[in-house]
């Protein structure tokens, strides 16, 4: 019975001409045409408002756009450090420094076995303060200015600037624009991926993502610019140089990500270039403090829930590679001897690698988590405690633990740089890749791509700068 | 498409948003809130399926989240919101299921996004289907208007960004659209809470009418194709007698449709005519 | 013609497009009918892609898909 209505359609359409699906779609949009002619009444003027028009100018000139991209975006990044230094502080002063030495008092005064207020207090509790003190301020101004500007209607035009660096690269103009996002927070830029229809340029897109460097990687680049790089210059360009080295890491950043998409279209990932769909909306004021509002509120909830859920276990992790023993030494130590050798190849050492392996939920914890065991393993004497991640009077006493304790030369910071940029994305971006691509196939090669990246580039720096010298 | 196809009826909120219902109180619709309450998800206690569709960066997660009191955050950008979302609200003392469908140009061009938004519309029967519109663009957004408007009558257009319309100097016949399609158009501007009371009144009425409007029948210029399309309508009227939409269906299998041809095939575009509550999974 | 060669600021009319199947309905959706009314706006600065005014939007389209697009121009 429905055998006989499929070929009676089949039949009828041998009878039609080739392009009748075309033609029925073009009936459709005429009849919408003339509906919404005779519906639509414009008052005689030009469609786009003579605002828009000389915006427009402006944001898309050949020099003028290139200008106001790198003002509005250098001026997003400063904001939200400077503006995140002071309630960052004070977080951290109430959350980390506070907060512990109170429930530390607390768990000894209620007489708490030490293991349990160790694993608790030390590890899981302090792990967690620290992601919050760290990472929510920031997070909360980026991500609102981030979205102010989507608002205003201003990330197209970007799209629209940079598309043919992406097309190029094999990939999708709107990539810029997650890559964007990801220096606020790469699960974000995941997430964001969703706006590219094919899969195959959402996959370059989320593989890449992780060369935009997230917010939580932000203070180790900082701090091995300021106390490493800067430190190889006189004093009246050190700032200068410092932020240099960090803008030298992120552009590198940027040629990875197009390099490496390149790389993926012509190899595992190759197609056709999706039809590309990209409109410019037209400007509109942004509803500012709605906007504000929604976003740190939604953002500070994100915050919170990763610090909950990957932190604090990191936390537990670290605390019992430091206390737990095998022997003559804690895990923390065999861990580190073992990763001793890859660690030179890389121009780094154990203690770096074993941090990014306990604090892969977390990048805000590596600097805190290196110099602490840098202080227990290399001088137990130095007032540290295994397994309590702590943070010194300011970056002068940092360089000189790491120099003179770890043992660091400006090869191992500015490795460290270039492996910050070039390692596995951290575990709520892994889960976020895994959640939208349904792939733990595209999810393995985006976690050890760019580890593995990290670990060649690092190796032949590292190689070369030793055969120089 | 890298995200799963959400099969209709099994929904998930977007992972981007965050349910603040104690911001109920500052936002805008407070005051004309008196018979609107903001149940969140809870399928639970509804009695109608609404279905809200409609082009990308119309203002359609705006008029969702006025509907829901989901605080997502809506950014200027066509193609923003792909993944589904599901929410429910009150009126008139009746509760109410919202799906908000990915936003799509059509329900033709074979997308992944255009065949959920199809499915749901052919196979899920929502009570109401909303159709968000965008003011300044009506000439791009009436297709999908139309491609709804041929699988049901039971359809309120939500004419959203009526004050960016009057900003760029463009006014709307709201009345001669309304009679040209068969189904009450609301003029909103979502984001200020300007017309919900309206267009929530709509989507009662016609979810609760017992003769809703024909779907449309859109005559086709070409009289071989007109031909072809009556001569199989009469005869897919004939093999699924309560379709409604015999001349859509027809369409779809000229066309060679793959989801219309296995509907066909297992018969299950005959139980197209019976109402539910429920959409399909 | 075909829309990648209108010169920028100039106006023309859509008059058939030279592809089939779902790239085709893309360019429908997006507003490129025969009949339809086009203006070049701007080009981005690298070159490509090129926003067109289009029923009212600006609507970017890359070169080789410009290139299926034959119009008619109307001069500015």
């Amino acid at each position: 019975m429905s055998t006989d209505l499929l070929e009676e359609a089949a039949r009828l359409r041998r009878g039609l001409p080739d392009d009748v699906g075309d033609r029925i779609v073009e009936s459709l949009y005429t009849d919408a045409t003339r509906l919404a002619e005779t519906s639509v009444d414009r008052d005689g003027t030009a469609s786009r408002l003579t605002v828009d028009r000389a915006l427009d100018r402006v944001l898309t000139h050949r020099v003028w756009g290139f200008v106001a991209m790198g003002v509005l975006f250098f001026g997003v990044f400063w904001f939200t450090i400077a503006g995140a230094a002071v309630p960052s502080d004070l977080l951290y002063t109430l959350l980390v420094e506070n907060g512990h030495a109170w429930l530390r008092d607390g768990a000894v005064a209620l007489g708490v076995p030490a293991v349990v207020t160790g694993l608790l207090v030390d590890g899981v509790y302090l792990a967690t303060a620290w992601v919050i003190a760290v990472m929510l301020p920031p997070m909360a101004i980026f991500f609102p200015l981030f979205t102010l500007l989507e608002d205003f209607g201003y990330l197209p035009r970007v799209a629209f600037n940079l598309d043919r660096l992406f097309a190029r690269a094999g990939a999708h103009g709107k990539q810029s624009l997650t890559m964007m996002m990801g220096y606020g927070c790469n699960a974000a830029g995941v997430t964001a991926t969703r706006i590219i229809d094919s899969r195959r340029e959402r996959l370059i897109a989320i593989i890449t993502n992780n060369f935009s460097i997230c917010n939580g990687r932000w203070p180790t680049l900082i701090l091995m610019g300021t106390i490493f790089v800067g430190a190889v210059v006189p004093p009246a360009l050190a700032g200068v140089v410092a932020a240099g080295a960090v803008i030298a890491v992120v552009i590198l950043g940027i040629g990875v990500t197009l390099a490496v998409s390149w790389a993926l279209s012509r190899t595992v990932l190759r197609g056709e270039s999706s039809v590309y769909s990209l409109e410019l909306p037209p400007y509109r004021p942004p509803r500012i403090l709605r906007t504000l509002w929604t976003s740190i509120i939604d953002r500070t909830f994100k915050v919170l829930r990763r610090a909950v859920v990957m932190a604090a276990p990191a936390g537990a992790v670290i605390w019992l590679v430091g206390n737990v023993h095998l022997g003559d030494a804690s895990l923390a130590g065999h861990l580190v001897t073992a990763l001793g050798p890859i660690g030179w190849v890389m121009g780094l050492n154990g203690i770096i690698l074993l941090a990014y392996l306990v604090a892969v939920p977390a990048n805000e914890i590596i600097i805190p988590t290196i110099v602490m065991l840098t202080l227990t393993l290399g001088a137990p004497a130095a007032g540290a405690t295994p397994g309590v991640m702590l943070e010194l009077g300011d970056d002068a006493q940092i360089g000189t633990v790491l120099v003179t304790t770890g043992g660091w030369t400006l090869l191992t910071a500015v490795n460290l740089m270039i492996f910050t940029l070039l390692h596995h994305p951290c575990s709520t971006t892994v889960l976020t890749i895994w959640h939208e691509t349904r792939s733990v196939r595209w999810t393995a090669v985006a976690t050890l791509l760019p580890l593995a990246l990290g670990f060649v580039v690092c190796a032949s720096v590292a190689g070369v700068v030793r055969l120089l010298t | 498409m890298a995200t799963p196809l959400p099969t209709p009826g099994v929904g998930r909120a977007p992972t981007e948003s965050t349910d603040t219902g104690g911001a109920c109180a500052s936002c805008a619709l407070a005051p004309e809130a008196t018979r609107l309450a903001r149940l969140g998800l809870d399928p639970g206690r509804y009695s109608h399926v609404v279905a809200l569709a409609g082009n990308p960066n119309t203002g359609k997660s705006t008029v969702f989240n006025a509907l829901t009191g989901l605080r997502q955050h809506v950014g200027n950008w066509a193609g923003k919101t792909v993944a589904r979302a599901e929410g429910g609200f009150s009126y008139g003392g009746v509760g109410y299921r919202i799906v908000d469908l990915p936003g799509t140009y059509s329900l033709l061009s074979a997308s992944a996004d255009e065949d959920v938004a199809r499915d749901v519309l052919l196979f899920g029967r929502p009570d109401v289907t909303v159709v968000v519109v965008d003011a300044t663009r009506l000439e791009r957004n009436l297709p999908l208007v139309l491609q709804v408007r041929q699988i049901t009558g039971r359809v309120v257009v939500a004419l959203n960004l009526v004050d960016e319309a009057r900003r760029h100097g463009i006014t709307i016949d709201v009345r001669h659209l309304a009679r040209e399609l068969g189904v009450p158009v609301v003029a909103t501007a979502a984001r200020r809470g300007e017309g919900l009371p309206d267009l929530l009144a709509a989507i009662e009425q016609v979810a609760t009418t017992d003769d809703p409007p024909a779907p449309l029948r859109l005559v086709h210029h070409d009289p071989e194709l007109e031909r072809a399309v009556a001569t199989l309508a009469d005869q897919v009227a004939a093999r699924f007698p309560s379709l409604p939409n015999t001349r859509w269906v027809a369409l779809r299998l000229l066309e060679g449709d793959p989801g219309i041809e296995a509907a066909v095939r297992d018969g299950s575009l005959g139980d197209q005519a019976a109402p539910t509550v429920e959409a399909a999974g | 013609m075909t829309l990648d060669e209108l010169p920028r600021g100039d106006r023309a009319v859509v008059t058939s497009l030279d592809i089939r199947g779902g790239a085709r309905r893309r360019l429908m959706d997006l507003g490129l009918l025969p009949g339809s009314a086009v203006h070049a706006e701007m080009t981005s600065p690298l070159g490509d892609p090129t926003a067109y005014e289009i029923r009212g939007a600006l609507v970017v389209l890359r070169r080789e898909q410009a290139r299926a697009v034959h119009v008619e121009p109307e001069g500015r």
